[in-house]
């Protein structure tokens, strides 16, 4: 809002010019998300710190309880893949969203179904370790997992409706660019706690 | 996810279009920004009632024990648990944070920014219905088998993990439940203040202009949002431990249950400057229109109320100093508790300087704010004794404690929306307030406030402690004069509950018959007073208001009127 000498001069000759208006700077759709996903943050900051005093804080040999099955460490890794490319697809997609739709359409749909796939794979892992005797009850470490990767996945899952959405539109035509910003913003969220959660509580 | 469509629908409320809506739909499915919040304030009002019946009835057990109360019946240990737990969650969770912050919110924000609506209004009522069912919910849990919870309003397990130690399953579970529907209603509420006061300014109105009120109130929806994922990560936890029986917080189990309070006060301090900011908007917004003078340091207001909110997530730990945390721990949170009197202190030495050589008009809401500024003065200095990890040892879980948060959210939830009621009743129903009984009113309540609280005081430096149903079985607590102190702050009580009534036939009677209040009874300068009263749907039917400057401009030496709205150009120089 820079204003020269000569606006200036004529300010004073004349009445006051009618104020510019405020741009937004980051629109709302997404500035609404962002707000929801810094509460979201906190949530599971409150949970992971809550699991790593809890950790800490058990006595020896008792984290996990002995006879009972430890986290698969190295199978989530294929999971975490697929939901970090999902992530990156999506970044891509969003950048090609602004100069062609029609290309980006096919990422937007990929990274959907890498979020699907990611899912899956989790809901697969837990039927292996409810079977194999770890349940919210049977310990803490368990009653943890299934609270925090539990909650991931419920988000992902939200996210993944959105997002679906989005991709119906896009493939449409008919996309408004709040859902499918909105939706972006908080798939971004999912992709990002994940790692986090993999490096706390698997390891 | 309705992000787009509720975008949809803030562009349709841009017509301004007015329809004649039926009365389900206006009050049931309103987006209207206006009626959502008069659904918040009454809401309120109205739990209110609940909050105030319950400490009636265990004040008289507590003066009176074994005493059949009237209206109550005789209170059972029980019972007891339960009405000093419902009146503290109602008095915070249903009272204050809906008048003080969704109510005004709703109400101010978009008008005194200058546009028509919230950025999401179908999240905004959203908020609202999620918030009245929160509150069914709480109702309804007084009737369930074993009756409402009986842990204290800030649930410590183990007592409030399983129903065997609080004798109240359903009830604790109900109560979580709508804490939780709560916090979501006013998570949807925060964003759309954020973003409606980002993104819907008028135009010409820059940052610094914004009038302190609404800062404040952003201020407080960030802490409110930074600090309340915690809490109901630690909502879940519990909610688990008391119908799955895992063991989070059962040390029986293995569970740690200081991890609980750690998750409840990360966000139950902040809580304390979610509503206090507010209130001290309020205030800065009325005294400056009552001493007819600018708000002396707009600036660094805004400042010292950032940095009270920065800081308010670093002391939670002095609620814990006698439970079993580590000593040095205690240290820190001692050293950051006393800081944070620096910033309120400055805010209060900020208003007297307003005050100071004002030409001070002593309306109904500026006796309000003056009191608040006083009484929560009162509040804070007591805070630091308690702040002091050594004293608090002494102090914890007596009546002190009691009088001290009373002294801060007394001020907070009652003396700040009685000013902010009385100052913005004209707007809101386009009518006056009668002064006379609102002063008789501000007195009534004012004096057994203090009459209620200062003895409290007295009791708690002499170790009444405050979780006791019957001291007639502490003989240590029954010596010389503490049961008349006891009787003496109950007597109080009635009175001060008595003068409510005052207030209440007030109100109603103005809504509906009170003097026809012109657009800018107070000569202010903010841009809700341009607006007729009380505002039409879309807010400001000549257009959306253009803003030319700070909301403070008051007696200004080259005009003639003493104000100067924000919405009036400069006068054309030939």
């Amino acid at each position: 809002m820079a204003t020269t000498a000569s606006a200036v001069m004529s300010q004073v000759m004349s009445p006051r010019p009618l104020p510019e208006a405020n741009r937004p700077v980051v629109p709302s759709a997404v500035l609404g998300t962002l707000i929801f996903v810094v509460a979201e943050v906190m949530f599971f900051v409150g949970m992971i710190s809550a699991f790593t005093i809890s950790r800490a804080g058990a006595p020896a040999g008792t984290w996990p309880v002995p006879g009972q099955p430890t986290l698969p460490a190295e199978a989530t890794a294929l999971n975490t893949v697929a939901l970090v490319l999902s992530g990156l697809l999506l970044l891509v997609g969003q950048v090609l969203f602004a100069k062609k739709q029609a290309a980006a359409k096919w990422l937007v749909l990929a990274a959907w179904g890498l979020g699907v796939a990611f899912v899956g794979l989790q809901g697969r892992e837990w039927s292996q370790l409810l079977s194999a005797g770890l349940t919210m009850t049977s310990s803490r470490l368990g009653a943890f997992f299934y609270l925090i990767v539990g909650m991931h996945g419920l988000h992902a899952i939200g996210a993944l409706v959105a997002l679906g959405l989005a991709a119906l539109q896009l493939l449409r035509d008919r996309l408004e660019g709040g859902l499918f910003f909105g939706a972006q913003v908080f798939w971004y969220f999912v992709v990002l706690m994940w790692p986090i959660i993999y490096a706390r509580v698997y390891f | 996810m309705s992000t787009a469509a509720a975008h949809a629908e803030h562009d349709h409320a841009h017509g301004h279009a007015h329809h004649d809506e039926g009365f389900i739909k206006k009050y049931l499915w309103s987006t209207d920004h206006k009626i959502i919040a008069m659904q918040y304030l009454f809401t309120g009002i109205f739990m209110a009632f609940i909050g105030g019946f319950t400490v009636y009835a265990f004040r008289m057990q507590l003066a009176f024990p074994g005493m059949s109360v009237p209206g109550y019946g005789r209170v059972t240990a029980t019972d007891y648990n339960a009405l000093v737990t419902t009146h503290g969650s109602v008095m915070i969770f249903w009272v204050a944070m809906p008048v003080l912050i969704a109510a005004l919110g709703n109400y101010l924000i978009p008008l005194m920014i200058g546009c028509d609506d919230m950025v999401f209004p179908r999240l905004n009522r959203l908020s609202y219905q999620l918030f009245l069912l929160s509150s069914i919910v709480l109702i309804a849990s007084f009737y369930v088998p074993g009756g409402a919870f009986g842990g204290a309003w800030t649930s410590y397990p183990p007592l409030s993990a399983k129903a065997e130690y609080s004798l109240t399953g359903l009830g604790s579970s109900m109560w979580l439940f709508a804490v939780a529907l709560e916090f979501a209603a006013f998570l949807l509420g925060g964003i759309n203040f954020i973003t409606t006061v980002m993104n819907s300014r008028a135009p010409g109105m820059k940052m610094f202009d914004v009038p302190i009120v609404v800062w404040m109130i952003i201020i407080a929806s960030i802490l409110f949002m930074a600090s309340v994922g915690p809490l109901i990560a630690g909502a879940v936890m519990l909610l688990f431990d008391q119908q799955l029986g895992t063991g989070f917080f059962d040390p029986a189990k293995g569970g740690d249950p200081v991890l609980w309070q750690h998750l409840f006060w990360f966000f139950g301090h902040p809580e304390v400057y979610v509503v206090l900011l507010p209130a001290m908007g309020i205030v800065a917004e009325i005294i400056t229109v009552f001493s007819r003078k600018k708000l002396f340091a707009y600036k660094t207001v805004l400042y010292t109320a950032i940095g009270t909110g920065v800081l308010s997530f670093f002391v939670w730990a002095h609620h814990q100093f006698i439970a079993g945390i580590d000593p040095r721990m205690a240290n820190v949170f001692s050293v950051t508790t006393l800081l944070i009197s620096i910033p309120v202190a400055e805010m209060v030495f900020v208003y007297i300087g307003t005050l100071y050589g004002g030409s001070i008009r002593l309306t109904t809401p500026m006796l309000w704010a003056l009191a608040f500024i006083a009484e929560f003065l009162l509040g804070g200095v007591t805070g630091i004794f308690l702040g002091a990890s050594g004293a608090d040892i002494y102090f914890h879980d007596t009546y002190f404690v009691i009088a001290h948060f009373h002294y801060t959210f007394f001020p907070i939830a009652f003396i700040g929306s009685f000013a902010a009621i009385t100052y913005w009743f004209p707007k809101m129903f386009g009518k006056m307030m009668n002064e006379t009984w609102g002063k008789v009113h501000f007195w009534g309540t004012i004096i057994p406030f203090n009459a209620i609280f200062i003895p409290l005081f007295l009791l708690g430096a002499r170790g009444d402690h405050r979780r006791i149903y019957d001291y007639r079985h502490f003989p240590d607590l029954m010596k010389a004069g503490m049961q008349d102190l006891r009787v003496f702050a109950t007597l109080a009580l009635l009175v001060l509950l008595a003068f409510q009534v005052v207030f209440l036939v007030n109100l109603f009677y103005s809504i509906f018959r009170g003097e026809k209040a012109s657009a800018n009874p107070w000569n202010a300068n903010t841009l809700e007073w341009q607006a007729p009263s009380p505002p039409p749907h879309g807010n400001f039917p000549q257009g959306l208001p253009n803003v030319y400057r700070g909301p403070y401009e008051y007696s200004h030496p080259d005009r003639q009127d003493d104000y100067w709205p924000q919405t009036e150009p400069d006068a054309a120089k030939s």
